[in-house]
């Protein structure tokens, strides 16, 4: 135990001391939030661009129907012709100019009805121009179809079908999307630790043997010893390094936010107005009340819980299949073909995961990956948000992943452990799988 | 128990490669053992079934009288042919790491650190890297980690090899004091020549078998087989060396006419040495007799050879 300690403590200072391990603990997260701040900024700056558009508008179908929004404004030019008008807006520098011809019919109108700009417009704004349009043309249709303008507003409908469990809780659409997205960040952070200290592991068990020390050292431990010391050394160094990461992180995302005094909101709104003129959806805050509640009713305690355990487990079965990689050869250009078969399953894991997942978490094919040893800690993860027992995860399944997860973990690190004890006394060739598999007998 | 270290019909397969093959030894207390052998015979498996790096298939070890154990660990010391150190850490931490693996206190380590460090000249050196340092540097300290928690038993896997003479020879002279101490060492070794004057015992290794041990004057004696090396002023050198060809064995000779200097290499029959010398001296004046005895290296080919041919 007390050589373990001394491994482990050595591994950890050899890591957290390594001047590139250094680097990137202080620049990443000022890199990251320097990236948010950019795009924020950016954003803000073209917000800023207001087009204004000048409107001559000679017709009696349209009056105010054009409303100066966040971006963009209209001015109305009156009694004047359409040359003078042209002029006017090139002069004044405006986006565009918008006329409406007075012709008999509404149908007349809107055919001959033209923007003129300096530069083809964006899309989003000829999208805004013509919805004005499309509506003014339906209300008239209604009204030739004897609808009047009053039973026209009375008749925009908003409908969303009520869904429940059977036990009468309320579910709301899109929910089960973004409790997977919770879920899946929780995958995601698993994915990335284990490659990014999966691949420390490795790469600390190549330099042992390229620089000859390992068999000095397996003189005095055993072999697994200094495997799992590396292993548990190089994760602690790696929770080090995320810790500093998140609180690094948000302490610089506040500077910059106070100091830059960027709305982070801003950016949601754009996206919200947006939906929001295309559906018609009127009940934004309320919809949001209960997404919140739903987000507080996700069940966090055990969520986190079982993070741990599906981070630990799986960490733990593919950091020393990494060890066992770096044991076998002699250095890191020989490592892709063996890593290969390991990001496999991890990338299959995130993939079956957002698409399977998201769509129906409790589907055979989410059900099946979520039991299956290499992929459980990431899809598992992803279905856990919605509960345990009843409308969640069944208990036989998560029972079942787990224990095989243990199954797998105690197989695999023996497996790895057998590789590592032949491999790190093995030089000078690049081994084949075959003669890895013949390691397991030695 | 005189024995430090008795290997019983040790056994190791590498899947259908067979690395030893029913090796039996003993190695006395407070001695020197050479392990010889070429290349691949061995000699690095049995030194780390020793060291329980790995297990013999069959077998058994004892070390000091008892059944080789995990505990033993701390009482052998192991400088390994494949030898290194941490490139990018500072040497006296590498080495108070290394020390504190075999059991020493963190105390005690960094004690017996500064004796050995001052006693080799490279007090200077504890806040190095072993990137700035030369690999005899490295290797002086390899040997004190090696030595330094006082081990009943220490084991050298070509120990001389990438050391230059100098460095060599401060560690042959360490190596000699460790014994005196009461240390048993085993040298393993394919440069014959290089412990040869070193061991006091040796063991042949080739193709996974032993084919010989003992005592190495033992094994001398044995082998040496009454051939002398004669060099006498003679008168008539030609025909004295003519005359005795005719009677002995004579493998290299040599007449100069103008010294009257004859040197030859004769194999004298058993028992007639006496006889045979003084009728060389009666013929001139014999200013060296020399009993030529076989190197380890002629020996083990001898061996090889016997061997070869009696299968």
């Amino acid at each position: 135990m007390n050589k373990l300690f001394l491994i482990i403590k050595r591994e950890y200072i050899a890591k957290v001391r390594n001047k590139s391990f250094v680097i990137m603990t202080f620049l990443s997260p000022v890199l990251m939030v320097g990236m948010v701040v950019l795009i924020a900024y950016l954003t803000k700056v073209n917000d800023n661009e207001k087009s204004i558009i000048s409107v001559l508008n000679e017709s009696d179908y349209f009056s105010n129907e054009f409303l100066t929004t966040e971006g963009t404004s209209f001015v109305h030019f009156n009694n004047i012709t359409l040359e003078q008008a042209k002029d006017s807006t090139l002069n004044m520098g405006y986006t565009g100019l918008l006329y409406i011809p007075n012709e008999t019919t509404l149908e007349q109108v809107t055919a001959r009805s033209f923007f003129y700009s300096k530069k083809s417009p964006n899309s989003s704004l000829v999208d805004r121009l013509e919805l004005v349009f499309q509506e003014r043309l339906r209300e008239r249709r209604l009204q030739n179809l004897g609808v009047s303008t009053k039973d026209f507003s009375a008749l925009k409908v908003n409908y969303e079908i009520n869904t429940a469990t059977f036990n009468g809780k309320q579910n709301l659409k899109g929910i089960n999307e973004i409790k997977a997205v919770i879920g899946g960040a929780f995958g995601y952070l698993i994915m990335m630790f284990i490659i990014i200290y999966g691949g420390f592991v490795m790469r600390s068990v190549i330099e042992e043997k390229t620089s000859r020390i390992i068999e000095i050292i397996i003189s005095s431990v055993k072999p697994f010893q200094l495997m799992l010391g590396k292993i548990i050394g190089t994760s602690l160094a790696g929770i080090t390094q995320f810790v500093i990461w998140v609180f690094a992180g948000s302490i610089l995302m506040l500077i910059a936010l106070y100091l830059l005094d960027i709305d982070l909101s801003a950016m949601q709104n754009g996206a919200q107005l947006a939906s929001s003129i295309n559906t018609a959806v009127p009940t934004v805050d309320e919809t949001m009340q209960i997404y919140a509640q739903e987000l507080l009713d996700i069940p966090w305690f055990t969520l986190i819980s079982f993070f741990i355990v599906y981070f630990l487990l799986g960490y733990l079965i593919y950091s020393s299949i990494y060890a066992a990689i770096g044991a076998a050869v002699d250095n890191e250009t020989d490592t892709q073909q063996f890593i290969f078969p390991i990001i496999l399953p991890l990338m299959l894991a995130i993939y079956v995961g957002f698409f399977s997942v998201f769509s129906n978490p409790h589907g055979p094919i989410a059900v099946g990956f979520s039991i299956f040893p290499l992929t459980s800690p990431i899809v598992m993860l992803m279905r856990l948000p919605s509960g345990i027992g009843e409308g969640g995860v069944p208990l036989w399944q998560l029972t079942t992943s787990i224990l095989l997860l243990i199954v797998t973990f105690i197989g695999i690190v023996w497996l790895a452990s057998r590789i590592y004890r032949v491999g790190i006394l093995m030089y000078g060739k690049k081994p084949t799988y075959k003669e890895i598999f013949k390691w397991l007998k030695y | 128990m005189n024995n430090i270290l008795v290997t019983k019909e040790v056994t190791k397969h590498f899947g259908k490669h067979i690395a030893l093959n029913n090796v039996s030894l003993e190695i006395p207390r407070n001695s020197i053992y050479g392990l010889l052998g070429p290349n691949g015979a061995g000699k690095t498996t049995l030194i780390r079934i020793i060291n329980q790096i790995t297990y013999p298939d069959t077998g058994s070890v004892f070390f000091d009288g008892e059944k080789l154990k995990a505990e033993h660990i701390a009482q052998i010391g192991y400088l390994p042919e494949e030898r290194g150190l941490y490139k990018s850490m500072k040497v006296g931490e590498q080495a108070l790491y290394l020390a504190q693996l075999k059991g020493l206190s963190k105390a005690d380590a960094k004690k017996r650190l500064k004796f050995w460090f001052d006693r080799l000249e490279i007090g200077n050196w504890w806040d190095k890297k072993i990137q700035e340092l030369s690999k005899g540097m490295a290797q002086k300290i390899q040997f004190i980690v090696t030595v330094l928690h006082e081990p009943k038993l220490l084991i050298f896997d070509e120990p001389f090899s990438g050391f230059d003479p100098i460095n060599a020879n401060i560690i042959k002279e360490e190596i000699l004091k460790l014994k005196e101490k009461g240390t048993s060492i085993i040298f393993s070794t394919h440069r014959m020549e290089s412990v040869e004057e070193l061991c006091e015992y040796i063991a042949l290794i080739h193709k996974s078998e032993k084919i010989l041990d003992g005592k190495l004057v033992d094994i001398k004696n044995a082998y040496k087989n009454n051939i002398y090396k004669i060099g006498m002023q003679a008168p008539n050198g030609d025909a004295l060396l003519k005359e005795l060809s005719n009677k002995f064995t004579i493998s290299a000779s040599e007449y100069n006419l103008l010294e009257q200097q004859l040197d030859f290499t004769m194999q004298f029959p058993n028992k007639e040495t006496g006889t045979i010398l003084s009728y060389l001296s009666s013929k001139g004046n014999i200013n060296n007799f020399i009993e030529t005895i076989p190197s380890a290296n002629e020996i083990f080919i001898k061996t090889v050879q016997s061997k070869i041919n009696n299968e």
